[in-house]
Parts: structure tokens; C-alpha cells; sequence
């Protein structure tokens, strides 16, 4: 289950060896130099790696996607929303490739699109028709954009009038 | 339960059937939420901007709520207590969490390392559900979770678990010396808030800019500092030079991030074709108007993809850049006391109080900045206080 690609292994002992034949190895390495904020708290062991108890290990029973760059699930993740569909593929491929990559962000962008269709879909067939109006919160904007609101009905109204004279007049010319 | 399911762009609707969440974790406490907000940064993922936003997520990463089951591991909260619940999902335990960076946790988030888990934000963010419901999962329970004083109005608490120590941090990142000028960019409520939070840190001039009047009118008088609207301006870099004598400020504060108006290409680019991380229109403002030597602090969100940043500025001026997502539970003992002896008022921000029930207008009202919404505050009908 860990997507341990060959990664490079950390060296067990990278600063043991000990620098001390350079001349001046160290003398200004005084952390209260150090202004990176918040200070960080190093111990000699945080260099090597996980060396910090972990927390219980939660139980994977729905499929989780990790980053590439983890060699590891964290101990704790959300199970919400598992990878389905077409969509889902899509976000697996995507996990393929790490997080520097465009090929990781920009199909799961077209992946959250794709989504939403099959959320629609989802919905009717179930049944449920999804309520725009509602969705869109355009009763706020009835009630506090009023003038916004009455232009965007009536722009619509306008497109919707115009295609429909557009099909009829088709409709006519094809009849003649 | 009802909860918060969002269905795409623009569109979200309240469910009324949501599962009730279950302890997955023995660190687990499920708690029912008393208070959520709507924030900045969940317009991020309502505009449909933030990868990996699956649709059926519920949202919501400032909330407080009342414990009404705890894990097997768990054993500093217990049922009943009331907690604000900040919006890291940190560990306590791994690497980033020991040098109180909670949210940089590594053992809360599969889907990616750059950032922790963050309740209800995208599964970039972990794939957690967010407390715009009635009962919300929330791992790691006796790590983040701070009991609400007996004394503390549950709508000041409820801006602690981000509003106000997001606001703060960015004050504090900006390493303000005393009788600096501080400028914000953005005044939504995080703006806000790191504008009052500059004069803590000895601020002797704070400046913030934005385009909407209702809002620098409001942090005028809420931050007492100086606000000026960007559109009347043929160009606010060369404002904010004149305005400090052609030096720059000393502290520039990015507290927009990926939606910034103001740079039409920065703004197509960045939020209509989405070929990179956001529209950086309101870091390039800082980066160009800080002083040379300055620092640049940013809390607003970007996307993970690249940016086009003035980085060539940034070497030339010897800027330090630093940014985070706020260490809430770092920042939490402070800000209570900060709360307790009336230096800040965060509930003052608060100007819509909404039914769960109404979330979708909740955000489109917030989204379209309709009747002069600064801060939205979603209560259950399930909530006793
Ligand atoms: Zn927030
Ligand atoms: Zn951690």
C-alpha cells in the first residue's frame, strides 16, 4: 500500500561524521542567530527523519489518495468523498505525479468540473431536480440586489425569447 | 443532520439527511457545532478555485461546538465540554507540530505535504468535513480543541479559531519594530484584524487598501488606521510610495490572496483561466510597495499552482517574505487574554447572523458583498446558545 518508488533513503547519520577538519566549522551556527520565526526547536534527531512517536494509525477501509511525496499515510486522514466515477479516475491519474507538478493540479482541476456534472446527473437520478435558484442563493440577491437581480431575469428572458424566435424562424425556413 | 453540501461553483444547498459523523480515530471527538462562520477563504473553494474541492463536501473551518462523544484516546476533553475548535487538524506530535507549527502538521493530511488537514477544505486540505452542519468529526481532539472560558461570549470564540489569530500572525510575520508604518492589503475581516493587530506590535502608522467603501469605512473605525479605495487610484504602488515619503512601508500585509481584483491580466489569468496559483495582483502591490530591506507577510490563500510574482523585486529590494497558515493553537493563550481585557472585540466584525438552514444565500450574499457583509456567522437550529 505505500508508494515507496525507489525513493532516496536518508542517511542514517548525514552530520555524525563530523565536519571539525574545516577550518571554522560551526562557529556562527549559534541558533539565537537564527531569525526564522516561529524559532525552530530542533533536537539532533528531527534531521533523520520520523523520529517523533506516531499517533495511532488510523484504519484505511475506503480508498484514500496520497501525495507522491509522502512514503506514507499520515496516521490521521478524512474519509469523506472517496474517488468515484469518471471524475475519480481522472484524480487517480492525477495523483500519479507529485505535488510540483501541473500534471497533479491541473487535471484534478478538470477533475472537481467533471464532478459536477456527475453530481447532476447523481441528482436526477435520484430524483431530484437540482433547485438553481436556491443553490445560488439568488433569493439574497433578489431581496438586496434588486436592480442586479430584475436586470439578470430580464437579460435572460431576452437570450431565452431571442433563441426560441431563432429556432422558430429555422424551423419556418427548413418548412418552406 | 443537516449539513452543507456543496455542489459546484457557485452552488451549494444544506442537506437535511447528512450522516451523523462517527469517531473513525481513538483520537476522534464528534461535537455538536454551536457557531460557524462563512469565511474569505471558503469563497475560495465555493468560486470553485481550490483543486481537489469534491462536490458533496461540507465546508466550515471556524466553528465552536459542545463534545458529545470522545474516542478511545482521548482524555482532556470530555462530554459537554464547550470548545472553540481552530481550523489546523494537527497531531501535537510530529516535527511541525513540536516547533508549534500546527498548521504544517505531517500526520493529518494524505493528499498533499505542503499544507496540513483543514477542517472542510477541499481534500487538498486533508478531506475532512467542516462544521457548516450539525455535528462535525474532529480528529486529534485533545491537541487542538481549547475549552471556552465560562466568561467568553461564543460569538468572540468562534472568530478565535482563525479571524483573529490569521489576523494577528500576519501582524506578527511582519516582524513590526516600534513607529513602523504597516500597510494591509484587504479589509475583510482578516485585513481588519491585522490592521488592529499592527498596533499591538507598536505600529506608529497602518494603512489598508481595498475597493469596497463599506469596508475601509468599517476598518477605520473598528482599526483606527488609515483606508484608502484603490479604483480611484491611477496606481496605488506609486500612492503608497508618495504617501511614505518614496520609501515604501515598512510591512506590507498580503491579506487577499488568489481572488484580488485591481490587475485585469493578474485577475484573468489567475482566476478565470486558472493557469496559475490565483491572481497575485494584491502581492505584487506589497512586494512593490514595501521599503527596500522590508518584509512582506502573507495569510491570504493561494492556489498550489505557480504564480506570477515579482520575484526579480523581491532580490533586487532584499525583501524577506513570510507566510503561513495561522499556528492557531500556538497564538490561542495570548488572544484569549487579548479578548479578556477588551484589546480586541472580534465579534464586533460580525454582521450577518444566518439560520444553517440559509447557508446558500449565507454565501451569496458574503460572495457579491450584498448588504455591506463583512462577517457571516451560520447557527444550527440545533444550537443552545
Ligand atoms: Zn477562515
Ligand atoms: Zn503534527
Amino acid at each position: 500500500m505505500e508508494n515507496n518508488n525507489n525513493l532516496p533513503a536518508v542517511p542514517s547519520n548525514a552530520l555524525s561524521e563530523g565536519y571539525s577538519h574545516i577550518k571554522g566549522w560551526g562557529i556562527d551556527a549559534d541558533l539565537k542567530n537564527d531569525p526564522t520565526y516561529p524559532i525552530k526547536r530542533r533536537t539532533d534527531e528531527e534531521r533523520f527523519g520520523y523520529t517523533w512517536e506516531r499517533p495511532a494509525q488510523q484504519a484505511r477501509d475506503v480508498e484514500i489518495l496520497t501525495s507522491t511525496e509522502r512514503n506514507n499515510l499520515p496516521a490521521v486522514f478524512g474519509t469523506t468523498l472517496p474517488p468515484s466515477g469518471l471524475s475519480g479516475a481522472i484524480r487517480r491519474f492525477a495523483f500519479k505525479y507529485s505535488e510540483s507538478d501541473y500534471a497533479h493540479w491541473l487535471p484534478l482541476m478538470l477533475a472537481d468540473r467533471v464532478g459536477v456534472a456527475e453530481g447532476i446527473i447523481s441528482d436526477l437520478s435520484r430524483g431530484h431536480i437540482p433547485d438553481y435558484f436556491n443553490e445560488r442563493g439568488w433569493g439574497a440577491e433578489m431581496e438586496y440586489n434588486r436592480k442586479n437581480f430584475l436586470l439578470k431575469v430580464a437579460a435572460g428572458a431576452a437570450v431565452a425569447t431571442a433563441i426560441t424566435a431563432l429556432l422558430i424562424y429555422r424551423k419556418r425556413q427548413k418548412n418552406q | 443532520m443537516l449539513a452543507m453540501n456543496y455542489r459546484g461553483p457557485y452552488r451549494v444547498r444544506v442537506d437535511r439527511d447528512a450522516p451523523i459523523p462517527e469517531i473513525e480515530h481513538p483520537e476522534d471527538a464528534i461535537v455538536r457545532v454551536l457557531r460557524s462562520c462563512i469565511c474569505g477563504s471558503d469563497l475560495h473553494l465555493y468560486h470553485g478555485l481550490v483543486p481537489d474541492t469534491r462536490v458533496g463536501s461540507t465546508f466550515g473551518h471556524e466553528f465552536i461546538g459542545e463534545v458529545v462523544e470522545t474516542g478511545s484516546s482521548v482524555h482532556k476533553l470530555k462530554v459537554g465540554d464547550r470548545v472553540m475548535v481552530p481550523f489546523n487538524i494537527a497531531c501535537g506530535k510530529c516535527a511541525f507540530c513540536r516547533q508549534e507549527l500546527y498548521g504544517n502538521c505531517h500526520e493529518s493530511n494524505a493528499q498533499a505535504t505542503a499544507v496540513g488537514g483543514i477542517f472542510g477544505y477541499s481534500h487538498t486540505a486533508g478531506g475532512y468535513n467542516g462544521g457548516q452542519a450539525e455535528f462535525v468529526r474532529v480528529p486529534y481532539a485533545d491537541v487542538g480543541p481549547t475549552v471556552i472560558p465560562e466568561w467568553m461570549d461564543p460569538d468572540d470564540a468562534v472568530l478565535l479559531t482563525d479571524v483573529v489569530p490569521t489576523g494577528y500572525q500576519a501582524a506578527e510575520m511582519g516582524g513590526i519594530l516600534p513607529g513602523d508604518t504597516v500597510v494591509v492589503f484587504g479589509a475583510g475581516p482578516i485585513g481588519i484584524m491585522a490592521a488592529k493587530s499592527a498596533w499591538l506590535f507598536g505600529a506608529g502608522r497602518v494603512i489598508v487598501i481595498d475597493n469596497l467603501d463599506y469596508r475601509l469605512e468599517f476598518v477605520q473605525k473598528f482599526a483606527q488606521c488609515e483606508a484608502y479605495n484603490f479604483s480611484f487610484m491611477e496606481d496605488p504602488v506609486e500612492f503608497l510610495k508618495k504617501a511614505t515619503d518614496s520609501l515604501g512601508a515598512d510591512v506590507c500585509i498580503d491579506a487577499v490572496g488568489c481572488e484580488a481584483t485591481g490587475n485585469t491580466l493578474n485577475y484573468i489569468m489567475g482566476t478565470k483561466l486558472m493557469l496559475q496559483g490565483g491572481s497575485t495582483t494584491a502581492l505584487h502591490w506589497a512586494i512593490n510597495s514595501v521599503k527596500k530591506g522590508g518584509i512582506v507577510s502573507i495569510v491570504g490563500v493561494y492556489g498550489p499552482i505557480d504564480a506570477l510574482v515579482p520575484i526579480g523585486n523581491v532580490v533586487n529590494k532584499g525583501i524577506t517574505i513570510r507566510a503561513n497558515q495561522a499556528s492557531v493553537k500556538r497564538l490561542l493563550p495570548r488572544l484569549i487574554e487579548h479578548v479578556k481585557n477588551g484589546v480586541i472585540n472580534p465579534k464586533e466584525i460580525i454582521t450577518h447572523r444566518i439560520p444553517l438552514e440559509e447557508a446558500a444565500e449565507g454565501y451569496h450574499i458574503f460572495s457579491s458583498k450584498l448588504d455591506s457583509c463583512i462577517k457571516t456567522v451560520l447557527i444550527p437550529p440545533s444550537a443552545t446558545i
